[in-house]
């Protein structure tokens, strides 16, 4: 690829007419939630933006946040983000294999380098660096390699956002997210076990587009899609405000729609898309299925407390505490009652009798 | 620290220190209270005073006369709102309700939200009401010590932080990880300030009451 196209003219050079492309113009304002008075901008960018060069890196993963993509039944995302980038590394995509496609990888973070997408999935060993690597490297130093290329970091997956599954207590290989190790770059979390197909394309379409980055909340999650917290914007809220909730799986609440809270639902602490975009094309989305909430999508959801206990539960046991500690205070207790029985007894002892004769003799 | 982080501090570990310490201290006070010897009786008494003391502990729900009432009827009725709304609040409320479950057991049925809702503004008023109360009546306000002013700050917090994360103010996770932190305060002050009255006044509305019983000859 000697003379980057831009988006544009690759749309064009497959066949595409002007209406086509300012249709798919708006089919991205839609994905990356903006309004359709953003049109024309979107589509005067475009036209001169060059294809984005991507390198994906998978590390700790299993592969869920590529599958989740790929597999969006709209044929608009996998098409569109296609159309918007040139993928020239991924491991589970790429045809070329071994030494060949390391060298794609080579070539792409020479040709484009300081302008780059690094996408990464997946989470970093920092215990021994033998249990992930790929062509002979070491997962920490391939990312690090590649991102001092990059001209901004995307961290696909809860994994590669915050640690995700590996980094669960006791986290057996030091895992830690992409974050932690590279500092100096501008970077996007797109949390998510796996993240929303369409959020994982708004946010590469949004940075294609504008070329920067969409703004972010706290944990640098994409505020247009992770702004808003599940439980306000679940269906079920209205039963949870009258306080009708399923107590199982299959009892009478559970098939009248009531709230999943008892049942562990983790909606109300978790910000992300689902109650609104879904999944499965619109279908649904866990808490529509009939399970509550799991949280996956923010640090820690493996010990977050139990996945069916509700959130006002500690996460800690805390009956044996209460039973060592009623001990240690009954032992105290006992202890005091002791002293202060010793101090009666003693005070007892040590009282002087008072005569008539003694207050005599103090007077005079 | 982020405020998962946070609230997964707050919903562990430090809720874990906060029980240890109240049960702690509600254990080591109530058996010291509890062993004081008292003086022995030495005339002949008029009943053994178990029933008095019953009977003292439920009497002294109602002011004695009319006369008590219409003196402080600000101060019992404002008391009654708060301590019964607070109570509701804390045993009816349905998360809370799960919390009892994982700790004792067993459950019982809940009020539903908007009814907690009313409750607890009504709570918050009538601790309001008291606080400026207290600090405008001039004997109140002579009797009043630091003490006073932290067990009222430390009551207030977790029903007002309550409020606002249920109704999802600011940021729900971060509002109710300030919730339950306020309700661990309230547990760590709790067996070592005023607030132990919760467990020690029908222990000394008994004594007071089977004492009063056991005084004086058989009619
Ligand atoms: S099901 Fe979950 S997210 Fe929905 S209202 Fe109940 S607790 Fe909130």
């Amino acid at each position: 690829m000697s003379t980057p196209q831009t988006i544009y003219e690759s749309l064009h050079h497959q066949g595409f007419s002007r209406r086509d492309f300012l249709k798919f113009c708006g089919i991205s304002a839609t994905i990356m939630g903006l309004s359709p008075s953003m049109i024309p901008r979107i589509a005067k960018a475009l036209e001169n933006t060059p294809k984005k060069s991507v390198i994906w890196l998978s590390f700790q993963e299993c592969t869920g946040c590529t599958e989740s993509l790929i597999r969006a039944h709209a044929p608009t995302i996998e098409g569109l983000i296609f159309d918007h980038i040139s993928l020239d590394y991924h491991h589970t995509l790429q045809a070329a294999s071994g030494r060949a496609a390391e060298q794609a990888r080579e070539n792409a973070m020479k040709e484009h380098h300081g302008d780059y997408l690094l996408v990464v999935d997946g989470s970093i060993p920092m215990g021994n660096p033998g249990y992930s690597t790929s062509a002979g490297i070491s997962s920490l130093d391939m990312l690090k390699e590649v991102a001092s290329g990059a001209g901004a970091i995307i961290a696909i997956g809860t994994c590669a956002a915050y640690g995700g599954l590996p980094h669960a207590a006791p986290n057996p290989t030091g895992a830690v997210s992409v974050e932690e190790l590279i500092t100096n770059k501008p970077l996007i979390n797109i949390p998510g076990c796996p993240p929303i197909p369409a959020v994982i394309a708004g946010v590469i379409s949004y940075i294609v587009t504008f070329g920067q980055l969409p703004k972010r909340d706290s944990l640098k999650r994409p505020i247009t899609f992770f702004g808003q917290n599940i439980h306000d914007r679940c269906y079920r809220r209205s039963f949870y405000d009258q306080g009708l909730f399923a107590n199982s799986f299959d009892d009478e609440g559970a098939k009248k729609g009531w709230c999943l809270y008892k049942l562990g639902c983790k909606g109300p602490v978790t910000y992300n898309a689902c109650a609104t975009t879904k999944w499965n094309e619109n279908v649904s989305f866990p808490i529509e299925a009939g399970h509550g909430c799991l949280g996956c999508s923010e640090p820690h959801f493996w010990d977050a407390g139990h996945f069916y206990q509700a959130l006002s539960v500690p996460t800690r046991e805390i009956v044996g505490t209460a039973g060592y500690a009623l001990a240690a205070g009954a032992a105290v207790g006992v202890a005091s009652a002791m002293l202060n029985k010793k101090k009666k007894v003693d005070a007892t002892k040590n009282h002087e009798t008072v005569t008539i004769h003694d207050l005599e003799r103090t007077s005079s | 620290m982020n405020y998962v982080d946070f609230l997964l501090w707050v919903r562990g570990p430090a809720f874990q220190i906060a029980t240890a310490i109240f049960i702690f201290g509600l254990s080591w006070r109530l058996l010291e209270i509890l062993s004081l010897s008292r003086k022995p009786e030495l005339a002949v008494v008029r009943e053994r005073g178990i029933a008095g003391g019953f009977r003292t502990i439920f009497r002294r729900f109602l002011p004695v006369d009319d006369n008590t009432f219409q003196r402080s009827a600000f101060i019992i009725t404002a008391g009654y709102i708060f301590h019964l709304g607070f109570f509701i609040i804390l045993l009816l409320f349905v998360p809370h309700i799960l919390f009892f479950r994982e700790f004792f057991g067993f459950s019982w049925p809940g009020l539903p939200t908007p009814v907690i809702g009313i409750i607890t503004i009504m709570t918050l008023l009538a601790l309001i009401a008291l606080l400026i109360n207290r600090m405008r009546h001039p004997v109140l306000r002579f009797l009043s010590g630091f003490e006073d002013y932290f067990v009222w700050i430390v009551t207030f917090l977790p029903v007002l932080t309550g409020y606002m994360a249920f109704h999802h103010f600011f940021h729900y996770p971060l509002m109710l990880a300030l919730h339950i932190l306020s309700v661990e305060l309230l547990m760590i002050v709790f067996p070592f300030t005023k607030l132990m009255h919760t467990f020690t006044w029908f222990i000394s509305r008994w004594y007071t009451g089977s004492r009063a019983a056991q005084k004086g000859v058989q009619v």
